[in-house]
Protein backbone atom coordinates (compact mmCIF):
# COMPACT_ATOMS: atom_id res chain seq x y z
CA UNK A 1 0.00 0.00 0.00
CA UNK A 2 1.30 3.18 -1.17
CA UNK A 3 1.62 6.20 2.19
CA UNK A 4 -1.63 8.25 2.05
CA UNK A 5 0.12 11.94 0.75
CA UNK A 6 0.59 14.03 3.36
CA UNK A 7 2.23 17.26 1.95
CA UNK A 8 4.16 19.49 4.42
CA UNK A 9 5.10 22.75 3.88
CA UNK A 10 8.33 24.18 4.66
CA UNK A 11 8.16 27.53 6.53
CA UNK A 12 9.89 30.16 4.44
CA UNK A 13 12.40 31.76 5.18
CA UNK A 14 13.05 35.17 3.32
CA UNK A 15 16.03 36.15 1.62
CA UNK A 16 16.54 40.17 2.60
CA UNK A 17 19.04 42.51 3.62
CA UNK A 18 17.51 41.64 7.07
CA UNK A 19 18.42 38.29 6.53
CA UNK A 20 21.69 39.27 4.95
CA UNK A 21 22.40 41.36 7.95
CA UNK A 22 21.44 38.83 10.58
CA UNK A 23 23.90 36.12 9.02
CA UNK A 24 26.57 38.76 8.80
CA UNK A 25 26.30 39.50 12.77
CA UNK A 26 26.76 35.55 13.23
CA UNK A 27 29.29 34.35 10.78
CA UNK A 28 26.69 33.30 8.10
CA UNK A 29 26.09 30.34 10.52
CA UNK A 30 22.45 30.46 9.97
CA UNK A 31 21.68 29.90 6.19
CA UNK A 32 19.86 26.71 5.37
CA UNK A 33 19.53 24.88 2.38
CA UNK A 34 17.23 26.42 -0.21
CA UNK A 35 15.21 23.78 -0.66
CA UNK A 36 14.39 19.96 0.50
CA UNK A 37 16.22 17.01 -1.20
CA UNK A 38 13.17 15.19 -0.71
CA UNK A 39 12.40 10.85 -0.23
CA UNK A 40 9.72 9.86 -2.71
CA UNK A 41 6.63 8.97 -1.34
CA UNK A 42 4.45 6.70 -2.99
CA UNK A 43 1.54 8.60 -4.24
CA UNK A 44 1.02 12.10 -5.59
CA UNK A 45 -1.49 13.85 -7.42
CA UNK A 46 1.03 15.13 -10.03
CA UNK A 47 4.03 13.62 -10.94
CA UNK A 48 6.48 15.89 -13.05
CA UNK A 49 9.51 13.90 -14.75
CA UNK A 50 12.32 16.33 -14.99
CA UNK A 51 13.88 18.62 -12.52
CA UNK A 52 14.98 21.21 -15.44
CA UNK A 53 13.71 25.13 -15.89
CA UNK A 54 10.45 23.66 -17.19
CA UNK A 55 9.90 20.75 -14.99
CA UNK A 56 10.20 23.21 -12.17
CA UNK A 57 8.38 26.20 -13.29
CA UNK A 58 5.44 23.46 -14.20
CA UNK A 59 4.82 22.26 -10.26
CA UNK A 60 5.25 25.98 -9.01
CA UNK A 61 2.82 27.31 -11.38
CA UNK A 62 0.61 24.16 -10.31
CA UNK A 63 0.98 25.04 -6.85
CA UNK A 64 0.49 28.94 -7.51
CA UNK A 65 -2.08 28.92 -9.96
CA UNK A 66 -4.22 26.11 -9.36
CA UNK A 67 -3.36 25.42 -5.61
CA UNK A 68 -1.97 21.70 -6.20
CA UNK A 69 0.71 21.02 -4.17
CA UNK A 70 0.80 17.80 -3.65
CA UNK A 71 3.47 17.09 -6.73
CA UNK A 72 6.24 15.31 -6.43
CA UNK A 73 9.36 16.58 -9.69
CA UNK A 74 11.61 13.68 -10.24
CA UNK A 75 14.75 14.35 -11.46
CA UNK A 76 17.21 10.90 -12.56
CA UNK A 77 20.62 13.37 -12.18
CA UNK A 78 20.86 16.57 -9.76
CA UNK A 79 18.62 19.58 -10.34
CA UNK A 80 19.01 21.43 -12.81
CA UNK A 81 21.81 19.07 -14.27
CA UNK A 82 20.06 19.05 -18.29
CA UNK A 83 19.91 21.45 -20.63
CA UNK A 84 19.04 24.09 -17.66
CA UNK A 85 22.68 24.47 -16.35
CA UNK A 86 23.98 23.90 -19.74
CA UNK A 87 22.43 26.83 -22.10
CA UNK A 88 23.82 30.64 -22.71
CA UNK A 89 21.29 31.64 -21.26
CA UNK A 90 19.55 34.20 -23.79
CA UNK A 91 16.45 35.46 -23.50
CA UNK A 92 14.50 37.32 -25.86
CA UNK A 93 10.56 37.01 -27.32
CA UNK A 94 11.16 38.57 -30.92
CA UNK A 95 9.76 35.62 -32.41
CA UNK A 96 7.67 35.73 -35.77
CA UNK A 97 4.58 33.71 -35.31
CA UNK A 98 1.82 34.83 -33.28
CA UNK A 99 1.60 31.71 -31.03
CA UNK A 100 5.52 32.27 -30.16
CA UNK A 101 5.73 35.86 -29.46
CA UNK A 102 2.50 34.91 -26.97
CA UNK A 103 4.26 32.62 -24.81
CA UNK A 104 7.74 33.61 -25.08
CA UNK A 105 6.76 37.12 -24.39
CA UNK A 106 4.58 36.50 -21.33
CA UNK A 107 7.73 34.39 -20.12
CA UNK A 108 10.06 37.65 -20.63
CA UNK A 109 7.51 39.41 -18.82
CA UNK A 110 7.41 36.65 -16.28
CA UNK A 111 11.38 36.27 -15.86
CA UNK A 112 11.33 40.80 -15.06
CA UNK A 113 9.65 40.29 -11.82
CA UNK A 114 11.00 36.34 -10.96
CA UNK A 115 13.40 37.47 -8.57
CA UNK A 116 10.57 39.40 -6.66
CA UNK A 117 8.22 36.77 -7.13
CA UNK A 118 10.51 33.65 -6.32
CA UNK A 119 12.51 35.68 -3.36
CA UNK A 120 15.53 34.59 -5.30
CA UNK A 121 18.22 36.11 -6.82
CA UNK A 122 17.91 35.21 -10.79
CA UNK A 123 20.15 37.97 -11.83
CA UNK A 124 18.07 38.20 -14.50
CA UNK A 125 19.39 41.14 -16.60
CA UNK A 126 17.99 43.31 -19.48
CA UNK A 127 20.87 44.43 -21.27
CA UNK A 128 19.16 44.46 -24.37
CA UNK A 129 19.74 41.85 -27.69
CA UNK A 130 20.77 42.32 -31.19
CA UNK A 131 19.99 39.47 -33.52
CA UNK A 132 22.82 40.38 -36.62
CA UNK A 133 21.91 40.48 -40.22
CA UNK A 134 24.73 39.31 -42.22
CA UNK A 135 23.34 38.33 -45.54
CA UNK A 136 20.68 39.99 -47.66
CA UNK A 137 18.15 37.06 -46.62
CA UNK A 138 18.31 37.90 -43.36
CA UNK A 139 17.69 41.21 -43.25
CA UNK A 140 14.52 40.97 -45.08
CA UNK A 141 13.76 38.46 -42.46
CA UNK A 142 14.28 40.52 -39.38
CA UNK A 143 12.99 43.65 -41.21
CA UNK A 144 9.80 41.30 -41.10
CA UNK A 145 9.96 39.77 -37.83
CA UNK A 146 10.19 43.27 -36.60
CA UNK A 147 7.17 44.74 -38.24
CA UNK A 148 5.27 40.90 -36.99
CA UNK A 149 6.67 42.01 -33.48
CA UNK A 150 4.95 44.83 -33.62
CA UNK A 151 1.94 43.99 -34.73
CA UNK A 152 2.07 41.63 -31.57
CA UNK A 153 2.98 44.43 -29.22
CA UNK A 154 6.19 43.31 -28.21
CA UNK A 155 8.55 46.08 -29.07
CA UNK A 156 12.06 45.35 -31.30
CA UNK A 157 13.31 47.86 -34.04
CA UNK A 158 15.12 46.73 -36.83
CA UNK A 159 19.31 48.96 -36.64
CA UNK A 160 21.28 49.83 -39.33
CA UNK A 161 24.82 48.61 -38.92
CA UNK A 162 26.27 52.19 -37.45
CA UNK A 163 23.86 51.56 -34.64
CA UNK A 164 25.14 48.28 -34.12
CA UNK A 165 28.89 49.19 -33.88
CA UNK A 166 27.87 52.20 -31.58
CA UNK A 167 26.11 49.23 -29.18
CA UNK A 168 29.01 46.90 -29.15
CA UNK A 169 32.04 48.79 -30.17
CA UNK A 170 34.40 45.34 -30.31
CA UNK A 171 32.46 44.47 -33.21
CA UNK A 172 34.07 44.42 -36.68
CA UNK A 173 31.15 45.12 -39.16
CA UNK A 174 32.93 45.34 -42.35
CA UNK A 175 33.25 41.59 -43.19
CA UNK A 176 34.77 40.77 -45.37
CA UNK A 177 33.06 37.34 -45.53
CA UNK A 178 29.97 38.56 -43.22
CA UNK A 179 29.74 42.21 -43.32
CA UNK A 180 26.96 43.21 -40.36
CA UNK A 181 24.09 45.16 -42.52
CA UNK A 182 22.17 45.61 -39.34
CA UNK A 183 20.35 43.92 -36.83
CA UNK A 184 16.99 43.36 -35.09
CA UNK A 185 17.24 45.09 -31.45
CA UNK A 186 15.47 44.05 -28.11
CA UNK A 187 16.63 45.99 -25.86
CA UNK A 188 14.20 44.00 -23.16
CA UNK A 189 16.50 40.89 -23.76
CA UNK A 190 19.10 39.77 -22.12
CA UNK A 191 20.29 37.28 -20.04
CA UNK A 192 19.65 35.02 -16.01
CA UNK A 193 21.83 33.19 -14.17
CA UNK A 194 20.62 29.45 -15.21
CA UNK A 195 21.26 27.74 -11.83
CA UNK A 196 19.22 30.36 -9.95
CA UNK A 197 16.01 30.40 -12.24
CA UNK A 198 16.64 26.21 -11.03
CA UNK A 199 17.07 26.66 -7.59
CA UNK A 200 14.73 29.46 -7.07
CA UNK A 201 11.49 27.29 -8.12
CA UNK A 202 13.02 24.29 -6.60
CA UNK A 203 13.38 26.35 -3.44
CA UNK A 204 9.50 28.09 -4.15
CA UNK A 205 8.34 24.35 -4.73
CA UNK A 206 9.66 23.15 -1.62
CA UNK A 207 8.51 25.98 0.18
CA UNK A 208 4.80 25.14 -0.67
CA UNK A 209 5.83 21.45 0.20
CA UNK A 210 6.26 19.71 -2.95
CA UNK A 211 8.68 16.90 -3.51
CA UNK A 212 12.05 17.42 -5.49
CA UNK A 213 13.33 13.85 -5.68
CA UNK A 214 17.05 13.65 -7.08
CA UNK A 215 18.59 10.57 -8.46
CA UNK A 216 15.43 9.00 -9.30
CA UNK A 217 15.24 7.87 -12.67
CA UNK A 218 11.76 7.11 -14.53
CA UNK A 219 12.11 3.26 -15.97
CA UNK A 220 8.64 2.68 -17.05
CA UNK A 221 4.95 3.74 -17.06
CA UNK A 222 2.23 1.91 -15.78
CA UNK A 223 -0.97 2.19 -17.61
CA UNK A 224 -4.50 0.71 -17.15
CA UNK A 225 -6.87 1.37 -19.38
CA UNK A 226 -6.00 4.37 -21.05
CA UNK A 227 -4.62 6.44 -18.13
CA UNK A 228 -2.01 6.41 -16.45
CA UNK A 229 -1.41 4.53 -12.69
CA UNK A 230 1.80 5.52 -12.00
CA UNK A 231 5.84 5.28 -12.60
CA UNK A 232 8.23 2.86 -11.70
CA UNK A 233 11.75 4.40 -11.00
CA UNK A 234 14.83 3.94 -9.82
CA UNK A 235 13.54 4.73 -5.82
CA UNK A 236 10.16 2.68 -6.38
CA UNK A 237 7.03 2.73 -7.58
CA UNK A 238 4.77 6.46 -7.19
CA UNK A 239 1.70 6.22 -8.05
CA UNK A 240 -0.08 9.36 -9.47
CA UNK A 241 -3.19 10.60 -11.06
CA UNK A 242 -1.39 12.55 -13.83
CA UNK A 243 1.86 12.84 -15.17
CA UNK A 244 3.63 15.26 -16.61
CA UNK A 245 6.40 14.48 -19.07
CA UNK A 246 9.21 17.67 -19.01
CA UNK A 247 12.58 16.12 -19.83
CA UNK A 248 13.60 17.78 -22.59
CA UNK A 249 16.24 15.72 -24.96
CA UNK A 250 14.76 12.70 -23.53
CA UNK A 251 11.13 13.18 -24.42
CA UNK A 252 11.36 10.06 -27.15
CA UNK A 253 12.84 8.14 -24.63
CA UNK A 254 10.18 8.74 -22.02
CA UNK A 255 6.87 8.56 -24.67
CA UNK A 256 8.23 5.44 -25.60
CA UNK A 257 7.44 3.93 -21.87
CA UNK A 258 4.25 5.38 -21.86
CA UNK A 259 3.98 3.79 -25.59
CA UNK A 260 3.42 6.85 -27.37
CA UNK A 261 5.87 8.42 -30.33
CA UNK A 262 7.12 12.07 -30.66
CA UNK A 263 7.96 14.50 -33.75
CA UNK A 264 11.23 14.87 -31.58
CA UNK A 265 14.61 14.31 -32.29
CA UNK A 266 17.76 14.67 -30.04
CA UNK A 267 21.07 16.29 -30.93
CA UNK A 268 23.98 17.99 -29.61
CA UNK A 269 24.12 21.36 -28.79
CA UNK A 270 27.26 22.91 -27.06
CA UNK A 271 28.92 26.41 -25.89
CA UNK A 272 31.89 27.39 -24.51
CA UNK A 273 33.23 30.08 -22.16
CA UNK A 274 36.47 31.84 -21.76
CA UNK A 275 39.18 33.34 -19.96
CA UNK A 276 37.39 36.18 -17.85
CA UNK A 277 38.56 39.44 -19.04
CA UNK A 278 37.10 43.36 -18.04
CA UNK A 279 33.82 44.45 -19.11
CA UNK A 280 33.86 44.86 -22.81
CA UNK A 281 30.28 43.86 -24.18
CA UNK A 282 27.01 44.92 -22.57
CA UNK A 283 24.53 43.22 -24.70
CA UNK A 284 23.67 39.91 -26.20
CA UNK A 285 24.71 39.38 -30.08
CA UNK A 286 23.43 36.64 -31.93
CA UNK A 287 24.75 35.70 -35.20
CA UNK A 288 22.59 33.26 -36.91
CA UNK A 289 24.12 32.72 -40.07
CA UNK A 290 27.55 31.54 -38.56
CA UNK A 291 25.88 30.12 -35.40
CA UNK A 292 27.63 32.41 -32.61
CA UNK A 293 25.61 33.71 -29.79
CA UNK A 294 27.85 35.89 -27.37
CA UNK A 295 27.33 37.43 -24.50
CA UNK A 296 30.01 38.39 -21.15
CA UNK A 297 29.04 36.89 -18.06
CA UNK A 298 29.18 38.59 -14.95
CA UNK A 299 32.35 37.34 -13.72
CA UNK A 300 33.84 38.44 -17.20
CA UNK A 301 33.74 35.24 -19.36
CA UNK A 302 32.68 35.34 -23.06
CA UNK A 303 30.44 32.84 -23.13
CA UNK A 304 29.88 31.13 -26.70
CA UNK A 305 26.79 29.39 -28.08
CA UNK A 306 27.48 27.49 -30.88
CA UNK A 307 25.61 25.15 -33.86
CA UNK A 308 24.23 21.65 -33.59
CA UNK A 309 25.60 18.62 -34.42
CA UNK A 310 23.17 17.33 -37.14
CA UNK A 311 22.64 13.92 -36.07
CA UNK A 312 20.93 11.76 -33.76
CA UNK A 313 22.76 11.96 -30.44
CA UNK A 314 22.65 11.76 -26.72
CA UNK A 315 26.20 11.98 -25.80
CA UNK A 316 25.95 15.54 -24.29
CA UNK A 317 29.71 16.36 -25.39
CA UNK A 318 29.15 18.19 -28.52
CA UNK A 319 32.84 17.96 -30.99
CA UNK A 320 35.54 19.95 -31.85
CA UNK A 321 34.96 21.11 -35.43
CA UNK A 322 31.55 22.53 -34.01
CA UNK A 323 33.90 24.87 -32.06
CA UNK A 324 36.39 25.56 -34.26
CA UNK A 325 33.29 26.82 -37.07
CA UNK A 326 31.77 28.92 -34.29
CA UNK A 327 34.88 30.65 -32.88
CA UNK A 328 35.90 30.76 -36.89
CA UNK A 329 33.23 32.56 -38.06
CA UNK A 330 32.71 34.95 -34.99
CA UNK A 331 36.35 35.89 -35.07
CA UNK A 332 35.63 38.00 -38.14
CA UNK A 333 33.00 39.89 -36.32
CA UNK A 334 34.48 40.04 -33.13
CA UNK A 335 38.38 40.06 -33.99
CA UNK A 336 39.53 40.67 -30.31
CA UNK A 337 38.11 37.10 -29.75
CA UNK A 338 40.93 35.58 -31.70
CA UNK A 339 43.40 36.21 -28.38
CA UNK A 340 41.16 34.45 -25.66
CA UNK A 341 41.96 31.25 -23.65
CA UNK A 342 38.93 29.18 -23.91
CA UNK A 343 38.18 27.68 -20.59
CA UNK A 344 35.40 25.58 -20.90
CA UNK A 345 33.50 23.26 -23.67
CA UNK A 346 30.30 21.53 -22.89
CA UNK A 347 27.05 19.89 -24.67
CA UNK A 348 23.46 19.29 -24.09
CA UNK A 349 20.59 17.39 -25.74
CA UNK A 350 18.68 19.53 -27.59
CA UNK A 351 14.69 18.27 -28.55
CA UNK A 352 13.90 19.45 -31.95
CA UNK A 353 10.66 19.51 -33.45
CA UNK A 354 10.04 19.43 -36.98
CA UNK A 355 8.72 22.89 -37.24
CA UNK A 356 11.16 24.42 -34.17
CA UNK A 357 8.49 25.10 -31.91
CA UNK A 358 7.83 23.20 -28.79
CA UNK A 359 5.05 20.93 -27.93
CA UNK A 360 2.98 21.19 -24.66
CA UNK A 361 0.01 19.25 -25.06
CA UNK A 362 -2.13 16.28 -24.11
CA UNK A 363 -1.22 12.93 -25.37
CA UNK A 364 -2.95 9.38 -26.37
CA UNK A 365 -2.37 8.41 -22.86
CA UNK A 366 -5.00 9.23 -20.36
CA UNK A 367 -3.70 12.05 -17.43
CA UNK A 368 -0.40 11.92 -19.53
CA UNK A 369 0.97 15.25 -20.70
CA UNK A 370 4.12 16.37 -22.61
CA UNK A 371 5.89 19.81 -22.40
CA UNK A 372 9.28 19.36 -25.04
CA UNK A 373 10.73 20.36 -28.13
CA UNK A 374 12.29 23.58 -26.96
CA UNK A 375 15.13 22.57 -28.94
CA UNK A 376 17.99 25.15 -28.67
CA UNK A 377 15.80 27.76 -27.20
CA UNK A 378 13.86 26.58 -24.35
CA UNK A 379 15.67 28.33 -21.62
CA UNK A 380 14.12 31.95 -22.17
CA UNK A 381 10.75 30.11 -22.46
CA UNK A 382 10.60 28.54 -18.36
CA UNK A 383 8.85 30.72 -16.58
CA UNK A 384 5.81 30.99 -19.59
CA UNK A 385 5.71 27.75 -20.39
CA UNK A 386 5.64 26.41 -16.81
CA UNK A 387 2.94 28.80 -16.33
CA UNK A 388 0.88 27.55 -19.51
CA UNK A 389 1.91 23.49 -18.61
CA UNK A 390 0.60 24.22 -14.69
CA UNK A 391 -3.24 24.83 -16.39
CA UNK A 392 -2.80 21.98 -19.07
CA UNK A 393 -1.93 19.93 -16.36
CA UNK A 394 -4.60 21.23 -13.55
CA UNK A 395 -7.63 21.85 -16.27
CA UNK A 396 -6.86 18.67 -19.05
CA UNK A 397 -6.94 21.04 -21.45
CA UNK A 398 -5.12 23.73 -22.60
CA UNK A 399 -5.40 27.50 -21.95
CA UNK A 400 -4.59 30.34 -24.62
CA UNK A 401 -1.16 30.15 -24.53
CA UNK A 402 -0.56 26.77 -24.86
CA UNK A 403 -3.87 26.17 -27.52
CA UNK A 404 -1.35 26.12 -30.12
CA UNK A 405 1.00 23.88 -29.48
CA UNK A 406 -0.90 20.47 -29.36
CA UNK A 407 1.33 17.61 -30.91
CA UNK A 408 -2.14 17.14 -33.43
CA UNK A 409 -0.76 20.37 -35.30
CA UNK A 410 1.59 18.04 -37.13
CA UNK A 411 -0.62 15.45 -38.60
CA UNK A 412 -3.18 18.84 -39.11
CA UNK A 413 -0.38 20.95 -41.16
CA UNK A 414 -0.52 23.45 -38.55
CA UNK A 415 2.81 24.23 -38.11
CA UNK A 416 4.53 27.31 -36.10
CA UNK A 417 7.03 27.41 -38.35
CA UNK A 418 10.14 29.42 -36.75
CA UNK A 419 12.85 27.59 -38.56
CA UNK A 420 12.49 30.02 -41.27
CA UNK A 421 12.88 32.65 -39.16
CA UNK A 422 16.11 31.79 -37.55
CA UNK A 423 17.84 28.74 -38.26
CA UNK A 424 18.49 27.23 -34.71
CA UNK A 425 18.70 30.60 -32.83
CA UNK A 426 18.75 30.44 -29.46
CA UNK B 1 34.62 13.48 -34.72
CA UNK B 2 32.64 10.53 -36.07
CA UNK B 3 33.93 8.33 -39.04
CA UNK B 4 31.80 6.68 -41.68
CA UNK B 5 33.59 4.34 -44.08
CA UNK B 6 31.52 5.21 -47.38
CA UNK B 7 30.18 2.55 -48.65
CA UNK B 8 30.42 3.18 -52.24
CA UNK B 9 33.85 5.02 -52.46
CA UNK B 10 35.50 2.95 -49.75
CA UNK B 11 36.67 6.28 -48.32
CA UNK B 12 36.49 6.64 -44.39
CA UNK B 13 35.08 10.10 -44.19
CA UNK B 14 35.17 12.59 -41.26
CA UNK B 15 31.91 13.83 -40.16
CA UNK B 16 32.61 16.60 -41.89
CA UNK B 17 32.48 15.50 -45.39
CA UNK B 18 29.63 14.04 -44.77
CA UNK B 19 25.64 14.94 -44.32
CA UNK B 20 23.40 13.70 -41.81
CA UNK B 21 19.99 12.59 -43.26
CA UNK B 22 18.19 11.25 -39.96
CA UNK B 23 16.16 7.67 -39.67
CA UNK B 24 16.78 5.07 -42.38
CA UNK B 25 14.49 2.79 -43.65
CA UNK B 26 11.03 4.56 -43.06
CA UNK B 27 8.30 3.43 -45.31
CA UNK B 28 7.56 6.15 -47.26
CA UNK B 29 3.61 6.70 -47.51
CA UNK B 30 2.26 8.71 -50.16
CA UNK B 31 -0.98 9.64 -51.31
CA UNK B 32 -4.22 7.16 -50.46
CA UNK B 33 -2.26 6.71 -47.16
CA UNK B 34 -3.80 7.20 -44.31
CA UNK B 35 -3.51 10.56 -42.40
CA UNK B 36 -1.66 8.71 -39.34
CA UNK B 37 0.68 6.82 -41.47
CA UNK B 38 1.79 10.04 -43.93
CA UNK B 39 2.45 11.84 -40.45
CA UNK B 40 4.11 8.96 -38.97
CA UNK B 41 6.20 9.05 -41.97
CA UNK B 42 6.66 12.58 -42.61
CA UNK B 43 7.26 13.93 -38.61
CA UNK B 44 7.11 11.08 -36.14
CA UNK B 45 11.05 9.30 -35.25
CA UNK B 46 11.81 6.27 -32.97
CA UNK B 47 14.84 8.60 -32.00
CA UNK B 48 16.33 5.99 -29.68
CA UNK B 49 18.60 6.47 -26.99
CA UNK B 50 21.24 3.33 -28.67
CA UNK B 51 21.21 1.81 -31.83
CA UNK B 52 19.93 4.28 -34.86
CA UNK B 53 20.09 3.04 -37.90
CA UNK B 54 19.96 6.40 -40.50
CA UNK B 55 20.78 8.14 -43.54
CA UNK B 56 23.97 9.67 -44.82
CA UNK B 57 25.29 11.63 -47.79
CA UNK B 58 28.88 11.33 -48.65
CA UNK B 59 28.68 14.81 -49.36
CA UNK B 60 32.14 15.96 -50.20
CA UNK B 61 33.17 12.81 -51.51
CA UNK B 62 31.27 10.64 -54.06
CA UNK B 63 28.10 12.59 -53.26
CA UNK B 64 25.82 9.57 -53.28
CA UNK B 65 23.78 8.88 -49.64
CA UNK B 66 24.48 5.78 -47.29
CA UNK B 67 23.03 4.21 -44.25
CA UNK B 68 24.91 3.24 -40.89
CA UNK B 69 23.93 1.65 -37.96
CA UNK B 70 25.55 3.45 -34.62
CA UNK B 71 25.01 4.01 -30.83
CA UNK B 72 23.15 7.50 -30.31
CA UNK B 73 25.15 7.09 -26.86
CA UNK B 74 28.62 6.13 -27.33
CA UNK B 75 28.53 7.23 -31.16
CA UNK B 76 29.99 3.73 -31.81
CA UNK B 77 29.69 2.59 -35.49
CA UNK B 78 28.74 -0.66 -36.40
CA UNK B 79 28.83 -0.35 -39.90
CA UNK B 80 27.76 1.49 -43.18
CA UNK B 81 25.77 -0.09 -46.41
CA UNK B 82 24.02 1.33 -49.23
CA UNK B 83 20.94 3.34 -49.59
CA UNK B 84 19.25 0.60 -51.44
CA UNK B 85 18.89 -1.80 -48.27
CA UNK B 86 15.79 -2.68 -47.19
CA UNK B 87 17.46 -4.07 -43.77
CA UNK B 88 20.59 -3.93 -42.34
CA UNK B 89 22.88 -6.53 -43.94
CA UNK B 90 23.68 -9.65 -41.65
CA UNK B 91 27.04 -8.66 -40.74
CA UNK B 92 25.74 -5.38 -39.34
CA UNK B 93 22.93 -7.06 -37.24
CA UNK B 94 25.61 -9.81 -35.67
CA UNK B 95 27.82 -7.00 -34.86
CA UNK B 96 25.57 -5.06 -33.37
CA UNK B 97 24.05 -7.95 -31.53
CA UNK B 98 27.47 -9.01 -30.47
CA UNK B 99 27.81 -5.66 -28.24
CA UNK B 100 23.78 -5.38 -27.80
CA UNK B 101 22.76 -8.06 -26.30
CA UNK B 102 19.31 -7.05 -24.85
CA UNK B 103 18.89 -4.78 -28.59
CA UNK B 104 15.62 -5.40 -30.38
CA UNK B 105 14.96 -5.14 -33.80
CA UNK B 106 11.59 -3.43 -34.87
CA UNK B 107 11.71 -4.75 -38.70
CA UNK B 108 7.58 -4.66 -38.18
CA UNK B 109 7.82 -1.00 -38.44
CA UNK B 110 9.85 -1.32 -41.38
CA UNK B 111 8.12 -3.76 -43.39
CA UNK B 112 4.58 -3.13 -42.13
CA UNK B 113 4.20 -7.22 -41.73
CA UNK B 114 4.70 -9.50 -39.23
CA UNK B 115 8.03 -9.11 -37.57
CA UNK B 116 11.02 -10.99 -39.56
CA UNK B 117 13.94 -10.92 -37.68
CA UNK B 118 12.84 -10.14 -34.53
CA UNK B 119 13.84 -12.20 -30.99
CA UNK B 120 16.26 -15.00 -32.31
CA UNK B 121 15.64 -15.24 -35.46
CA UNK B 122 17.84 -14.04 -38.04
CA UNK B 123 17.51 -10.93 -39.76
CA UNK B 124 16.37 -11.63 -43.37
CA UNK B 125 19.29 -10.54 -45.92
CA UNK B 126 19.37 -7.39 -47.57
CA UNK B 127 17.67 -7.23 -50.76
CA UNK B 128 20.82 -6.88 -53.34
CA UNK B 129 21.79 -3.03 -53.75
CA UNK B 130 20.28 -1.92 -57.24
CA UNK B 131 23.84 -0.75 -59.58
CA UNK B 132 24.94 2.08 -57.95
CA UNK B 133 25.91 4.04 -60.73
CA UNK B 134 22.86 3.05 -62.56
C1 LIG C 1 24.58 24.52 -25.20
C2 LIG C 1 23.18 25.01 -25.08
C3 LIG C 1 22.91 26.36 -25.20
C4 LIG C 1 21.61 26.83 -25.09
N1 LIG C 1 21.40 28.17 -25.12
C5 LIG C 1 20.17 28.67 -24.91
C6 LIG C 1 19.98 30.08 -24.84
O1 LIG C 1 20.91 30.87 -24.94
N2 LIG C 1 18.71 30.55 -24.63
C7 LIG C 1 17.64 29.70 -24.49
O2 LIG C 1 16.52 30.19 -24.34
N3 LIG C 1 17.80 28.35 -24.53
C8 LIG C 1 19.04 27.81 -24.74
N4 LIG C 1 19.22 26.45 -24.77
C9 LIG C 1 18.06 25.57 -24.69
C10 LIG C 1 17.56 25.36 -23.27
O3 LIG C 1 18.64 25.02 -22.42
C11 LIG C 1 16.52 24.24 -23.25
O4 LIG C 1 15.52 24.45 -24.23
C12 LIG C 1 15.79 24.11 -21.93
O5 LIG C 1 16.68 24.20 -20.85
C13 LIG C 1 15.08 22.74 -21.91
O6 LIG C 1 14.14 22.58 -20.92
P1 LIG C 1 14.46 22.07 -19.45
O7 LIG C 1 15.14 23.19 -18.78
O8 LIG C 1 13.27 21.62 -18.76
O9 LIG C 1 15.42 20.84 -19.76
P2 LIG C 1 16.51 20.12 -18.85
O10 LIG C 1 17.18 21.08 -17.96
O11 LIG C 1 17.33 19.29 -19.75
O12 LIG C 1 15.59 19.22 -17.93
C14 LIG C 1 15.13 17.92 -18.24
C15 LIG C 1 15.48 17.04 -17.06
O13 LIG C 1 14.85 15.78 -17.21
C16 LIG C 1 15.69 14.82 -16.62
N5 LIG C 1 15.30 13.49 -17.10
C17 LIG C 1 15.45 12.98 -18.35
N6 LIG C 1 14.98 11.72 -18.39
C18 LIG C 1 14.53 11.42 -17.15
C19 LIG C 1 13.95 10.25 -16.57
N7 LIG C 1 13.74 9.14 -17.27
N8 LIG C 1 13.62 10.29 -15.25
C20 LIG C 1 13.84 11.41 -14.51
N9 LIG C 1 14.39 12.53 -15.01
C21 LIG C 1 14.73 12.54 -16.31
C22 LIG C 1 17.08 15.26 -17.06
O14 LIG C 1 18.08 14.70 -16.25
C23 LIG C 1 16.98 16.77 -16.97
O15 LIG C 1 17.47 17.29 -15.75
C24 LIG C 1 20.52 25.93 -24.89
C25 LIG C 1 20.78 24.57 -24.78
C26 LIG C 1 22.10 24.10 -24.85
C27 LIG C 1 22.35 22.63 -24.71
ZN1 LIG D 1 31.58 7.98 -51.09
Amino acid sequence: MPEPSTPTARKPRRYSVFAIAREAMRLHSGWERAWADAQPRGRYKVVVIGAGGHGLATAYYLGKNFGITDVAVLEKGWLGGGNTGRNTTIIRSNYLQDPSAAIYDKSLKLYETLSQELNYNVMFSPRGLIMLAQTEHEVRGYKRTAIANHLQGVATRWIEPAEVKRLVPIMNIDGPRYPVLGGLYQERGGTARHDAVAWGYARACSQMGMDIVQNCEVAGVDIAGGRVRAVETTRGRIECDKLAIVVAGHSSVVAEMAGFRLPIESIALQALVSEPIKPCMDVVVMANTVHGYLSQSDKGEMVIGGGTDGFNNYTQRGSWQHVEETVRALIETFPMLSRLKMLRQWGGIVDMTGDRSPILSATPVGGVFVNCGWGTGGFKAIPGSGWAMAELVAKGAPGPLAADFGMSRFAEGRFIDESVAAGVAH
Amino acid sequence: MLILTCPYCGVAAEETELHPGGEAHLTRHGPGSTDADFEWYLFARRNPKGVHFERWRHLYGCGKWFLAARDTVTLQVFGTYPAQSKYPPREIIAAIRADRPDWVPHWDEITGDSAPGVGNDPAPNPTPARDSFA
